[in-house]
C-alpha cells in the first residue's frame, strides 16, 4: 500500500511542481516522499524511478503522438544519430527515472538516519 | 555507516541533477531538454493545434484581428498602420523568431557570440565590409522619415511584445540547441536586415580576381574572357530601343591607360576572402499586356532564386489597414510586404546584378593606419574599434579604417585572398544613406503606374529589375537603383586610392535607367540578363546571367491567349538553352573514333538528350559533368598561372566557341608540350565523365533529378542536418526558368492575374512555422517540389467573417 501511496504521491507532485518550478523539482518531490513514507532503500529507489518513468515516458509519448512523433524524428537524429522516437521518449523517461530514483532513494535513506534517533522506523 | 549510505545517494543524486542540466559532460543539458513539462517536447506541436488566441497588448492603438487560413497564412486587419506594422513584428516574431535575429546576428558579424571563435573571420568580414555602418546609415535616414519611423517602432515593439512574453519553455529550438536567449528587437536591426539583403544581392566583386588576371594576361584579354555583351543577349529593354544621350558624361582619369589599364606588379600571399554572395543568385519576372491574355487583364509572375533555407526567407501574409491592402511574401525582421499585390497592382522583383562595389588600394603612412595618402597629402582616417564578442573566450579587437571610399577591408590584419597584404577599401553603394522602407511604404499602397513610378524614387540599392502590372491594364519594368556613371572600364579592376579622379562621379539620373513601359510587344520581363544591349550609353559591368533571359522572352514572345496555367507551365519549365547552344559544339569536335565501349553509350545518351533538365534524364547529367571537365581543362592550366580560382561564365565559353573554334588558344593546356587542340580539349573531358557517370549510375544516381539531389537545408546547415529536407524530386537548374540547383533556386513561385478582384497563385519550399517540430515547418514543399501552386485567399477590404478563416487571433487594446 505504501509503495502505490508513494507512487501515486510523486508523479502527481511531480507533475504540479513541475509546472511551475525547474526540471529538478521531480527530485524534489521523490526526495520528500520517501523521507516521510520510509521503504527498504531498494524499494524506495524501484518505487522514485518508476514514478518518473511512467509519468515522463507517459507525459512524453502522449505529446509525441499528437504530433504525430514529427520533432521526436528529429531529435532522435540529433541527440541519438538513430531516427528512433521510441527511443528518445525512452531515453527521456530513463533520464527523469534515475534522477528521482536516486533521490527518493536519498530520502529513504535520510529518513533511516533521522528515525534511529526518534521512534523505531515504520516497518513492513 | 547509515549517514555514509546517505550521503553517497545524495551525492549522486546532485551529480546527477547538475550533469543532467548543464553541458558538462552532455552537448545538452538532457535533464532540462528531454523533460516533458520544460523541454524541447514543448515544440512537439500537436498537428491539431488550434491558433485561436486572444491577446490583450495595451500598446495596441485599437484593438485588431488577424484570420489564419489553413496554411496559417495571416490576414491582418488594422484599423491604423502603427497597428498593422505591431501586428506584423508580434506574428514574424511568433513563427519566426529565431531566424530573423540569427539572420540580423549574422549580418553584423555577431556569430562568434553564439558559436565560439570558429566564426570569428566570418565576423570579422561582415564588421571590414562596414555591414554595422551602412545599417547606421540606412537608420539615420529612415528614423528621419516619420513614415518610417512610425513603420520601424510599430514593427520593432510588436516583436518585443511577444519576446516579453516569451516563457524558457518557448524558446524556439535553435536557442536551446546553441543555448542563448533572444535580445529585444530594434530599428538597427531592422536596418541591419535590409542591408544584409543588400549584401545578399548587390555585395559581389570580381575586381580582385580580374586584377590579378589583368596583371598576368593584359586587360584585351580580360575583356575578351569577361565581355560586357553577349552575342545571344536577349536584353531586357527591347532591343532597337533609342536611348536618350546620356546627362552624365564621366571622365576617365588622365593616368588611366598608363595606370589602371597596364600590367602591374604580382603580389602573392592568399589568406582570406569575405563571404561572396552566391553567384546563382538571380531570378525571373515578367508580366504579360491584356492583348497577350485569355482574359484580356495582364498576369505578372515573378520567382526569386536565393538559397533555399529552412526556416525560410519568406512568411506569406496579408496586411490590410486603412491606407493599405497587400498581399505577399515578408521578410521576417522587416516591417511591410515585400513581394506581392494589392487590389490594384502587382510588383515582383529581380536582381540587376549591376556591379555597385569596388576597390581602392591604399597607401597607410604606418601600421597604424591613421593616415592614408590621398591626392598629394596625408588625410586622417577614421579608425573604427570593432568588439567581437567570443563565447567562452575573451573579447577580439580589430581595427578597421575608413578612407573617402568607406572602410579598409583587407590590410594587413586581414590579408585578402588574392591580393594578400595590400590594404584595399571598398566603395560600395550599400554605405550611403538611403530610405528603402519609405519604397515599400509607398509600393504596398500603389494603386496606378504613376504611384509606382514614384516609389520607385527611395529605392537605391540592391538595384532590382521591378516588374508591375496594374488592374487598369498597363505593365512596366524598370532596373531601379543607384548607378555609379562609370568611364569605361572604370571598377573592373582595383583603383589606385591616392588619386580622387579615380573616385566615383555623378550618378545615373532615374530617367535614364533602363526601363520598359506597355511595349509594343505585349509583355516585359527579365532574368539578371544585361538590362540593355549596347546601345545604352553608360558602361554597366556587372555579374549577368545570359540563358534564361532568352528562354524567357523565347515564350512570351510566342504566346497568345496566355492563361495562368500556361504561366505555370512556364516558371516550371526545364527547357536548357544553354544545353542547346554548347551542345552542338562540343558534338561537333569530340573525337569519336578514340571512344569505345561505355564511352559510345554515354555519347548516344547525350546525343538523344531531350535538352530538358527533366529529373529522368541521364543525358543531363552527362553533360553537365562533360561541361564542367571541358571547362575546367580550358581554363585551369591558364588562370592558376595567374592564380585566380573562378572561371569565366559558362556562357564566355560557349560563345567564343560558337564564334570562333578554329582558333581557340585556351584549349592548349600549357603544362604540356603538345599544343592541345579544342577537339582533343572535348575529348579528354568526354573520357573523364565517363567514369564519374558509371559510379553515379552504380548507386542509382545518374538521373538529373538524382544527380542534383535538390535540397533544403536549416540555416544551421550540417549541425541541423534532421531538420532539413533532402532529395526532393526536381528538375531543372542554372541557365534554366525552372532554376532550381542543388540548394538554390525559386524561393517563392508567385503568379497574379489582375482582375477585378485580383487573383493568385503561391507557393514557397518551406511553411509558416519556423519550428521543425510543427506540420507547419515544411508544409508547401511536397507542393513546391511538383510544381504546384495555392490559389491565394485574398481577403476583402471590410469582410469581417471570411468563410476561409481556420483560426482567429484577437489582438485587444484592453
Amino acid at each position: 500500500m505504501k509503495y502505490f501511496f508513494s507512487f501515486v504521491l510523486i508523479v502527481l507532485f511531480s507533475f504540479l511542481l513541475s509546472l511551475y518550478m525547474s526540471w529538478w523539482s521531480i527530485a524534489v518531490v521523490a526526495f520528500c516522499v520517501s523521507l516521510w513514507l520510509i521503504q527498504k532503500p531498494l524499494w524506495a529507489f524501484v518505487t522514485g524511478f518508476v514514478s518518473v518513468f511512467l509519468l515522463w515516458g507517459g507525459l512524453t509519448w502522449y505529446i509525441s503522438s499528437a504530433n504525430n512523433n514529427i520533432l521526436a524524428h528529429k531529435i532522435s537524429m540529433l541527440v541519438l544519430q538513430k531516427d528512433s522516437p521510441a527511443m528518445l521518449i525512452t531515453l527521456s523517461a530513463l533520464t527523469g527515472a534515475l534522477v528521482a530514483g536516486f533521490a527518493a532513494l536519498s530520502g529513504t535513506l535520510l529518513g533511516r538516519v533521522l528515525s534511529k534517533k526518534a521512534a523505531e522506523p515504520i516497518q513492513e | 555507516m547509515k549517514i555514509l549510505y546517505f550521503c553517497t545517494s545524495f551525492l549522486i543524486t546532485i551529480a546527477l541533477i547538475v550533469l543532467l542540466g548543464s553541458r558538462y559532460v552532455t552537448p545538452l543539458p538532457l535533464g532540462e531538454f528531454l523533460s516533458p513539462q520544460h523541454g524541447v517536447w514543448y515544440h512537439a506541436e500537436p498537428v491539431d493545434r488550434d491558433f485561436n488566441e486572444t491577446l490583450v497588448l495595451p500598446a495596441l492603438k485599437n484593438d485588431a484581428s488577424v484570420y489564419f487560413d489553413d496554411r496559417l497564412v495571416p490576414h491582418i486587419v488594422a484599423e491604423s498602420e502603427e497597428d498593422g506594422f505591431f501586428v506584423q513584428g508580434y506574428l514574424h516574431a511568433k513563427f519566426r523568431l529565431w531566424q530573423m535575429e540569427f539572420q540580423v546576428l549574422a549580418a553584423g558579424g555577431r556569430i562568434s557570440e553564439i558559436v565560439g571563435d570558429a566564426a570569428l573571420d566570418f565576423d570579422k568580414g561582415k564588421r571590414r565590409l562596414g555591414m554595422v555602418y551602412a545599417a547606421e546609415n540606412l537608420l539615420k535616414e529612415a528614423e528621419a522619415n516619420p513614415q518610417t519611423k512610425m513603420m520601424m517602432d510599430a514593427y520593432a515593439a510588436g516583436v518585443n511584445a511577444y519576446i516579453a512574453s516569451l516563457k524558457n519553455v518557448e524558446l524556439p529550438v535553435e536557442y536551446r540547441l546553441l543555448n542563448y536567449r533572444p535580445e529585444p528587437w530594434t530599428n538597427f536591426k531592422t536596418a541591419l536586415f535590409i542591408k544584409e539583403m543588400t549584401r545578399t544581392l548587390a555585395g559581389g566583386a570580381d575586381d580582385l580576381g580580374l586584377t590579378k588576371l589583368r596583371d598576368f594576361f593584359g586587360d584585351a584579354t580580360v575583356r575578351l574572357l569577361f565581355p560586357q555583351v553577349y552575342d545571344s543577349l536577349s536584353p531586357i529593354i527591347p532591343p532597337g530601343t533609342i536611348f536618350p544621350l546620356p546627362a552624365v558624361i564621366p571622365q576617365p582619369p588622365p593616368s588611366a591607360d598608363s595606370l589602371y589599364f597596364k600590367t602591374a606588379q604580382n603580389d602573392d600571399g592568399a589568406l582570406r576572402e569575405i563571404e561572396k554572395p552566391n553567384k546563382d543568385n538571380g531570378s525571373n519576372n515578367w508580366a504579360v499586356s491584356g492583348t497577350k491574355t485569355a482574359s484580356g487583364a495582364p498576369i505578372l509572375c515573378n520567382d526569386p532564386h536565393l538559397n533555399l533555407t529552412l526556416p525560410a526567407i519568406w512568411y506569406e501574409m496579408q496586411l490590410t489597414t486603412p491606407t493599405m491592402n497587400a498581399y505577399g511574401v515578408s521578410f521576417p525582421g522587416t516591417p511591410g510586404v515585400i513581394i506581392g499585390f494589392n487590389e490594384d497592382i502587382a510588383f515582383g522583383f529581380t536582381n540587376s546584378s549591376r556591379d555597385v562595389m569596388d576597390f581602392y588600394s591604399i597607401r597607410f603612412r604606418d601600421e597604424s593606419k591613421k593616415q592614408y595618402f590621398f591626392d598629394s597629402a596625408w588625410l586622417d582616417s577614421d579608425i573604427r574599434i570593432e568588439e567581437i564578442k567570443v563565447k567562452g573566450k575573451p573579447a577580439v579587437y580589430d581595427s578597421v579604417a575608413y578612407t573617402v571610399f568607406g572602410p579598409v577591408m583587407y590590410d594587413a590584419s586581414f590579408p585578402s585572398k588574392e591580393n594578400g597584404k595590400e590594404a584595399l577599401a571598398v566603395r560600395w553603394k550599400a554605405h550611403d544613406p538611403s530610405n528603402e522602407l519609405l519604397f515599400w511604404y509607398h509600393l504596398d499602397r500603389a494603386a496606378n503606374y504613376d504611384d509606382y513610378k514614384a516609389a520607385l524614387q527611395y529605392f537605391t540599392a540592391p538595384a532590382q529589375n521591378v516588374v508591375f502590372a496594374s488592374r487598369t491594364g498597363d505593365i512596366a519594368i524598370w532596373q531601379q537603383g543607384e548607378f555609379p556613371a562609370r568611364w569605361e572600364g572604370q571598377g573592373l579592376y582595383i583603383m589606385p586610392g591616392d588619386d580622387s579622379s579615380y573616385m566615383w562621379q555623378d550618378m545615373i539620373p532615374m530617367e535614364e535607367n533602363p526601363h520598359s513601359v506597355n511595349p509594343e510587344r505585349g509583355f516585359v520581363s527579365s532574368a539578371n540578363q544585361r538590362p540593355a544591349d549596347s546601345t545604352y550609353p553608360y558602361f554597366i559591368p556587372g555579374n549577368y546571367d545570359l540563358y534564361r533571359g532568352i528562354a524567357v522572352n523565347r515564350h512570351l514572345d510566342a504566346m497568345q491567349n496566355i492563361t495562368v496555367q500556361d504561366m505555370l507551365n512556364m516558371m516550371n519549365d526545364n527547357y536548357n538553352v544553354f544545353a542547346e547552344m554548347a551542345r552542338p559544339v562540343l558534338l561537333k569536335h569530340i573525337n569519336e573514333n578514340v571512344l569505345q565501349g561505355k564511352e559510345v553509350v554515354y555519347l548516344e545518351t547525350v546525343k538523344n538528350w531531350s535538352l530538358r533538365n527533366d529529373i529522368e534524364e541521364k543525358g543531363a547529367t552527362l553533360f553537365h559533368i562533360w561541361f564542367d571537365k571541358f571547362k575546367k581543362q580550358v581554363w585551369q592550366d591558364d588562370l592558376e598561372k595567374a592564380g585566380v580560382k573562378e572561371y569565366p561564365s559558362d556562357g564566355t565559353l560557349a560563345e567564343m566557341l560558337l564564334r570562333n573554334d578554329t582558333s581557340f588558344v585556351f584549349a592548349d593546356n600549357i603544362n604540356t608540350t603538345e599544343v592541345e587542340t579544342l577537339s582533343d580539349a572535348i575529348t579528354v573531358a568526354f573520357k573523364e565523365t565517363v567514369p564519374i557517370a558509371d559510379s553515379l549510375d552504380a548507386v542509382g544516381r545518374l538521373a538529373w533529378g538524382k544527380s542534383k539531389n535538390t535540397s533544403v537545408y536549416h540555416l544551421l546547415g550540417d549541425r541541423a542536418l534532421p531538420f532539413a529536407r533532402t532529395g526532393l524530386p526536381v528538375g531543372g537548374g542554372k541557365h534554366i526558368i525552372n532554376a532550381t540547383a542543388h540548394s538554390h533556386g525559386p524561393s517563392w513561385k508567385m503568379i497574379v492575374h489582375l482582375l477585378d478582384t485580383p487573383e493568385a497563385y503561391v507557393v514557397y519550399p518551406g511553411g509558416q512555422s519556423g519550428n521543425p517540430g510543427s506540420i507547419y515547418y515544411d508544409q508547401f514543399m511536397d507542393k513546391w517540389a511538383a510544381g504546384e501552386q495555392y490559389e491565394a485567399w485574398f481577403l476583402k477590404r471590410g469582410d469581417r467573417s471570411p468563410q476561409k478563416k481556420v483560426w482567429e487571433m484577437n489582438f485587444k487594446k484592453k
